[in-house]
């Protein structure tokens, strides 16, 4: 391994530079510092080439279906089909045309399942902020007797997969009256609520929120308490604002599987009116499956869960280090 | 950590977003969709996506609406590919419409399970149907479809001629021994990356509609019919293990692809399989491709005769319809035979009854496509009539992918019969 010092830089990063015993040294470290030369040692070549080389391969993995995806939404079925086995499967050659596209509007009503996605998915990301937020909150500062079995018991609760609970859940579905603006009514299925509801308390956005509640000093709290702040004061001034990392966390991981949901609509939600997106793409398999719709179709509702990735990239990434979860 | 003022400007956002959304969210919704309330009668259909079809069934209840005064017939298409799930959710939550459509092997499994209502009165007019479109169990009629579907063998006249191979008809179709010549001849010339293709990509009931008859051509079957207690001797006996070796040899004699494409059809469309094994439903792309070159040929005699499945999608009536007599009204109305010829032709599938298939163009007398009715008439056979046949199906679909790929064929077999033993018994013959 190269391990020739670089001059100041590297004194920088040391702290025996000019700036050194300022208290901002590691801000300046981290600034100033090329990435490749933090640690004072230059990769070897052949490992930078190999690490290169790695990412240019997960880049092809992850990035050629998509890329497939959006260029067979521009070809006819049978032009698909004939190009795949050869790198034309990913080019946009051939009869290129926007039909497939025509064809999707033609055939299911895209503006409303949008919306309908749209809406479940955004009501269920901000409730389920507020609360599990509020209940790790209680877990993890408050502190009460038993807090620690309500703990395990919300944990052990992730075991149980969803297909276990859907006939059960399907039936309590149908028995709650609920309270709208035509007064009470009995029995949830059809509706947005039924999609939107049971989603709400998950019990890892609450793990996520305890861990990183427990993680930030109590002492704000004693401080603030002493200020004449209460509970749900400290919980909205102190705690919320310094939880960043683990809000934007909980509302990808409340994000993705609300936007992909599609078992539950299946069973609770009988009018096409209500029905979100996944259960759309059913509508093109037929005996005669139009392939191009499909992936015209994909490609429409994949775009905004990418763009909304590529905007806000950084803090995705950021969120997802500082609380430990792996993606 | 504090927030960043973009993070602040989307938690604002999300939240301004979600008042409205929320109120939105909790004052839609909350339709009833169980049928028969105040003269309105709720129908499903597994047509949503599937224009021509819906379209066909749409003008029929437009029709049936405007006829009278006393019911309203109100249609909610799903997705075929999630339907049966989704009528089953609704079942468990006593959540049915009045009228739905089923896929006809699954009548007699439905009926036991008391989703569906006898058709009462209907059997005047229901005996000029095709037996294969009628759904019975326990001697009563469940359901009716406008249209069957035919299994054939798709392939050009050009490429026969260009092999030297016979082309067989109905009344003379290819033998085992023919069949197998055949596409061996094809193999050995290397023109074609498939010299068959079975489409062994599709899933679900493709496996047992699909294969079940070339077992059955061989002489066995899923069960034995005679009381549907046991499938002992019928799905293990020599000639079922005769089948399953048969089936094996063509992956190992690499006449069949062990996976198929994703879209067979389109593959032979393309040029790259000479023979397809597919329904009817293939038809109206390979005419479009090939014209009067396409050949739809009857499956090979494998030694009791050609065979293929029966019954296709049909109508009924769920027991929990508040009004039984509007949708039994609904259902004689909607079993006209323009009716059925105007399904039949939207679809382009073969018409349920005779006097519909003189009025849809193909299927007339010396039509093209009168040997699909043909087919339908002489070599149809109704999957296994019994509540268990959803289980006999999951368990031929496994025990047949098992076989292709490599499993020992009467081992496969023996544990399927047992399988399915246990099952018939744990439901007491379904009595």
């Amino acid at each position: 391994m190269n391990a020739t010092p670089t001059g100041p830089v590297t004194d920088i990063a040391a702290g025996t530079g000019t700036v050194a015993g300022t208290g901002t040294l590691a801000h300046v470290a981290e600034t100033a510092v090329p990435e490749h030369h933090r640690g004072g040692e230059r990769p070897h070549p052949a490992r930078a080439g190999l690490g290169l080389l790695l990412r240019i391969v997960l880049c092809l993995v992850f990035g050629l279906p998509l890329l497939f995806m959006v260029v067979s939404s521009f070809k006819p079925d049978l032009q698909i089909f004939d190009d795949l086995g050869s790198w034309k499967a990913f080019l946009p050659t051939g009869d290129i045309s926007a039909d497939n596209y025509t064809g999707v509007f033609d055939r299911v009503p895209f503006a409303q399942f949008m919306m309908n996605s749209v809406i479940i998915t955004v009501v269920t990301v901000v409730l389920g902020i507020l609360v599990n937020s509020m209940a790790a909150f209680a877990l993890a500062r408050i502190g009460f007797k038993g807090g620690g079995i309500v703990l395990g018991i919300i944990l052990a609760t992730l075991i149980v997969p969803f297909e276990t609970l859907a006939l059960p859940l399907l039936w309590w579905a149908n028995q709650l009256p609920f309270l709208g603006p035509d007064g009470f009514s009995q029995g949830w299925l059809d509706t947005y609520q039924v999609q939107i509801i049971p989603f709400i308390a998950n019990a890892f956005s609450i793990f996520l929120f305890y861990q990183y509640f427990d993680s930030i000093p109590k002492e704000l709290d004693e401080a603030a308490k002493v200020d004449g702040a209460g509970w749900f004061r400290i919980y909205r001034s102190i705690v919320m604002p310094l939880s960043g990392p683990a809000i934007a966390t909980v509302a990808i991981l409340t994000f993705l599987p609300m936007w992909n949901q599609y078992l539950w609509p299946l069973m609770s939600v009988q009018t096409e009116e209500l029905r979100p997106v996944m259960v759309g793409i059913d509508y093109f398999k037929q005996l005669n499956t139009s392939w191009g719709q499909i992936m015209a179709y994909a490609t429409m509702i994949t775009a905004p869960v990418l763009i909304l990735f590529i905007a806000f990239q950084r803090s995705f990434i950021n969120s997802m280090a500082s609380s430990g979860v792996k993606g | 950590m504090k927030l960043t003022p973009t993070t602040k400007r989307v938690a604002v956002g999300l939240l301004a977003a979600a008042l409205p959304l929320s109120m939105a969210a909790c004052t839609k919704g909350a339709s009833s969709s169980s049928g028969g309330a105040g003269g309105e009668l709720t129908m499903w259909t597994h047509n949503a996506g599937n224009k021509a079809e819906l379209a066909a069934i749409t003008t029929i209840v437009n029709d049936y609406n405007k006829s009278q005064s006393k019911y309203k017939v109100k249609i909610q298409a799903f997705p075929q590919d999630s339907y049966n799930q989704s009528v089953v959710a609704a079942a468990a939550s006593k959540k049915l419409p009045c009228i739905l459509d089923i896929d006809g092997p699954n009548v007699p499994n439905w009926a036991w399970a008391g989703y569906l209502a006898p058709l009462d009165g209907l059997d005047a007019t229901l005996s000029k149907y095709l037996p294969t479109v009628l759904g019975k169990w326990d001697n009563k009629t469940y359901s009716y479809g406008y249209y069957d579907v035919a299994l054939v063998m798709v392939t050009r006249k050009t490429i026969l001629d260009k092999y030297g191979i016979r082309v067989p008809t109905t009344d003379s179709p290819w033998t085992k021994d023919e069949f197998d010549a055949a596409l061996k001849k094809i193999k050995a010339s290397g023109d074609f990356q498939n010299p068959l293709d079975i489409a062994t990509s599709f899933t679900g009931e493709w496996w047992p509609y699909a294969y079940s008859p070339m077992l059955q051509s061989f002489g066995g079957d899923l069960i034995n019919r005679d009381g549907y207690k046991t499938a002992e001797g019928s799905l293990n006996g020599p000639k079922a293990v005769e089948w399953a070796t048969w089936f094996r040899s063509l992956v190992t004699d690499g006449l069949v692809p062990l996976k198929s494409g994703a879209d067979p059809a389109k593959d032979f469309i393309n040029g790259k399989t000479a023979i397809l094994y597919n329904g009817t439903w293939t038809a109206v792309d390979t005419r479009k491709a090939f014209g009067k070159d396409t050949l739809f040929l009857p499956p090979p005699d494998l030694g009791t005769g050609p065979k293929i499945g029966g019954g296709s999608w049909q109508w009924g009536i769920s027991q929990n319809c508040s009004d039984q007599a509007g949708a039994l009204d609904y259902m004689k109305f909607a079993a006209q035979d323009k009716y059925v010829a105007s399904v039949a032709r939207d679809t382009n599938n073969i018409p349920a009854t005779d006097a519909a298939a003189a009025q849809v163009k193909g299927y007339e007398k010396g039509g093209e496509n009168e040997i699909f009715l043909d087919y339908a008439k002489k070599f149809a056979l109704l999957r296994p009539v019994t509540p268990g046949y959803p289980f006999i199906a999951t368990e031929f679909t496994k025990t047949a992918q098992d076989i292709l790929n490599g499993a020992d064929p009467k081992q496969a077999l023996d544990q399927a019969v047992k399988n399915i033993d246990a099952n018939q018994k744990s439901n007491g013959y379904f009595q």
